[in-house]
């Protein structure tokens, strides 16, 4: 048994039905840590990035890091690791839940899914005892139901990670499910594993994860328990009102997208809020495995239209469902959030995608008729219908489950998306935080807000403030933020944690745990190398370093109103200074030298 | 009077750090599955229901060892299992109608909460809502009854 690492991979090839395991790679471990970094070394080394993401070829890396499983700073995390069909850049989709440290404890750090099944199928894990097993009689259903059924027919303990239809019907942006409510969200990492015919992955690990340094662990646990249990945002602001607390704060600072990013301000942003949640359909507050921040929203809709109950919605399911789409009726976009849930669809892409056919509606290029309904900005109905439809492959909900840049495209005008690199924007206008406008250019899987989270500085004022509108300085944030958070994907912690702890308790957990000493430079650096090994992935697939931009809208159309009215996203001024910062050319593209340096093979 | 670990219910948010600590300083893993309190998740009903061995006053599986292997300490409370008395035969198991003593297989012996001993227990300490509490005093139910007479107080400023 290893420290950290449990040192084993599961190999599933799907085409020959083969489960294999094998010893992890430690020398790759040991550069790339694990998660995010190391599934990325493996799918680099494996597989050729100009794949057909949607080909058996593809592969599909289920990914812990080494914290995976233990405690001190939530570190409940894994990782989906595969090439993009609705970006063609290099995917890694995050979630938590119990499901991650379950496979720890069947003693796994990596699955690798390899090929196509014949026919439906899904994963049984017992400990070391590895079964495929025939999933004909859970295809089509949605992922609570299935999930219910494989822990009545496995095991009533077994952790289960999904998909539902809308990774069957092949929604570019399908997600997996697991633990029922949490999601692997971005990026369509479930229409792969559709296209593999794999409906789940379920899991019972009664084993354990063992540590290089008890002691030395457990006192790095308890500074980042004190730190996170004093911080404001961790131990206040996050358990109480969950991420949904930034809708009033990034409202107030004008820089919330509404009606596909027409405006900067909703003037019903009060109806959507995390207050507001909490007063209407907020049962209680609850945790992943380990976390001591508990952020989930548990909600029960009571509403004459819909009933139900689940989780969230999280802030950028109430912004991409709700101020997005011009929606403030909370109960729709609580049901479309279930919907997504349901159907397993990525919300931010649901949403971002319907607001933006609801401009194509408004702009005349999409007719009531070809929709079946019209599509106005404030109609939740509509985009509960809209939802529904796509996730099923119904109807015009055909076109909606394209994602947004293939939408509008369709129509001839790709500037209505939202998106860069065809990866929606989240919930932050880049015109009015000028380092996420940056960050949404540059990050490796398109338009992404968990890369390098620059609202935390520039808005909420964690470390220190930056004022949202300067340039100075925010390609040396860029760099610094996204290298950090890199490392603690890779690290198997939630990057939530990251308000009241830093690098040096990661480092910490991460020595103690692993029994190899690293400094605060050195975990850095391996940020810095699993940013670039992505980068050097995607240059492979054939991403033009042309596409690290934005939207038209956000760098020639001034914002109307609010307190950030007429700024524009200044990223000439920032791309240059962030390849600087990078040591990349001025192109783009990462220099011989940088990537010696690092490690990182070209 | 004696120290126990008090549970609400209420407050637990279900992130296991109770089995998590309790695993590691038992077993030096972490390992849920090894742990001796209990934090069961209900992800459809969204509770979370924390379960250990409340020390019983007369112990089932104290009872039914043959072996006399476990104990009560006369001043804590505590019932603990002599690992050089206990034969793995797993009698106690069968007796308590909580399963809240288990066979654990790594030592070939029985294996409950002694509240960790002369030690703080780890479960209270790594507890992050309150959920857990160390405490000769029922706290919780003491909670909940000032908050029953708050709302009888409040009732009779009506009248």
């Amino acid at each position: 048994m290893g420290y950290g690492w449990n040192g084993k991979i599961l190999r599933v090839n799907l085409s020959e039905q083969t489960c294999v395991v094998e010893e992890l790679n430690y020398d790759w471990a040991r550069d790339y840590v694990g998660g995010r970094g190391l599934a990325t070394k493996y799918l680099s080394e494996e597989t050729d990035p100009q794949v057909d993401p949607l080909s058996p070829q593809n592969k599909l890396i289920f990914a812990t890091g080494p914290l995976t499983g233990t405690y001190g700073a939530a570190n409940g995390r894994y990782m989906v690791v595969t090439k993009s069909p609705l970006t063609g850049t290099i995917a890694c989709s995050n979630s938590g839940g119990y499901f991650p440290s379950e496979l720890k404890y069947a003693g796994f750090d990596l699955i690798i899914v390899e090929g196509k099944a014949p026919k439906p199928m899904y994963l049984r894990i017992y400990n070391e005892k590895v079964e495929l097993a025939g999933a004909a009689h859970l295809w089509g259903k949605s992922t609570s139901e299935a999930e219910d059924l494989i822990r009545k027919e496995f095991h009533g303990d077994a952790k289960v990670a999904l998909i539902g239809p809308a990774g069957e019907n092949q929604v570019h942006y399908a997600c997996i499910v697991n633990d029922k409510h949490r999601a692997a969200g971005r990026s369509g990492v479930g229409m792969v594993m559709g296209s593999k015919n794999l409906k789940a992955i379920a899991v019972r690990g009664t084993g354990g994860v063992g540590v290089a340094d008890p002691a030395g662990f457990r006192e790095a646990a308890r500074e980042c328990y004190r730190l996170l249990r004093s911080h404001p945002v961790t131990s206040q602001g996050l358990p109480a009102l969950g991420t949904a607390v930034l809708v009033n704060v990034i409202n107030q600072s004008g820089a919330l997208p509404t009606r596909n990013s027409q405006s900067g301000t909703f003037a019903q942003a009060e109806e959507i809020s995390g207050e507001r949640l909490a007063q209407t359909y907020l049962k209680r507050n609850k945790s992943c495995m380990g976390c001591i921040i508990g952020c989930g929203r548990v909600t029960q809709l009571s509403d004459p239209r819909w009933s139900g109950s689940g989780e969230g919605p999280e802030y950028e399911s109430l912004w991409a469902l709700g101020a997005a789409c011009g929606v403030s009726d909370l109960a729709a976009i609580t049901e479309a959030n279930y919907l997504c849930n349901e159907y397993g669809m990525d919300t931010i892409t649901a949403g971002s995608t319907v607001a933006c056919a609801m401009e194509l509606f408004q702009r005349g290029l999409i007719s009531e008729a070809e929709a079946g309904m019209p599509l106005r900005f404030g109609d939740g109905e509509a985009m509960v219908r809209l939802i529904e439809l796509a996730g099923k492959g119904e109807g015009f909900g055909k076109k909606i489950a394209r994602g947004s840049y293939r939408l509008a495209e369709s129509y001839g005008a790709p500037e209505y998306s939202m998106s860069v690199k065809k990866l929606e924007f989240p919930a932050y206008d880049g015109r009015g935080i000028q380092g996420m406008g940056l960050e949404y250019a540059t990050s490796n899987r398109g338009a992404c807000h968990v890369r390098g989270y620059l609202v935390s500085p520039e808005i909420l004022g964690v470390p220190e403030k930056l004022d949202p509108q300067a340039l100075e300085g925010k390609a040396a944030w860029a760099k610094v933020f996204q290298d950090a958070t890199a490392l603690v994907d890779s690290a198997g912690v939630c990057l939530f944690t990251t308000f009241g702890i830093g690098v040096p308790q990661v480092g910490k957990l991460f020595s103690a745990a692993t029994g190899k000493a690293a400094s605060e430079a050195e975990l850095l650096e391996v940020g810095e190398r699993v940013w670039n090994l992505e980068r050097v992935y995607n240059l492979k697939a054939g991403i033009d370093p042309a596409q690290d931009t934005l939207p038209k809208r956000l760098l020639e159309e001034p914002l109307p109103d609010g307190p950030m009215k007429g700024s524009v996203a200044h990223l000439g001024e920032l791309l240059p200074q962030y390849y600087s910062e990078r040591g990349w050319d001025e192109k783009g593209i990462p220099t011989e030298q940088k990537l010696r340096s690092l490690g990182v093979a070209t | 009077m004696q120290k126990l670990i008090r549970i609400e219910p209420s407050k637990c948010v279900g992130c296991k750090s109770c089995e998590l600590s309790c695993s590691f300083k038992n077993t030096g893993e972490f390992a849920p599955s090894r742990s001796r309190i209990v934090n069961e998740v209900f992800l459809e009903e969204a509770q979370f229901i924390t379960v250990t061995c409340m020390q019983c006053d007369d112990p089932w599986c104290l009872k039914a060892c043959p072996k006399g292997a476990i104990s009560k300490h006369t001043r804590t409370g505590t019932v603990s299992v002599d690992e050089l008395k206990c034969v793995g035969c797993r009698t106690c198991v069968s007796a308590c109608p909580f399963g809240m003593i288990k066979y654990a297989p790594l030592k070939g012996k029985a294996d409950k909460c002694n509240l960790c001993g002369d030690d703080f227990p780890e479960c209270v300490a790594f507890c992050p809502t309150g959920c857990l509490k160390f405490s000769e005093e029922d706290t919780p139910q003491r909670e909940k009854v000032l908050k029953f007479v708050q709302t009888m107080k409040a009732g009779q400023g009506e009248v």
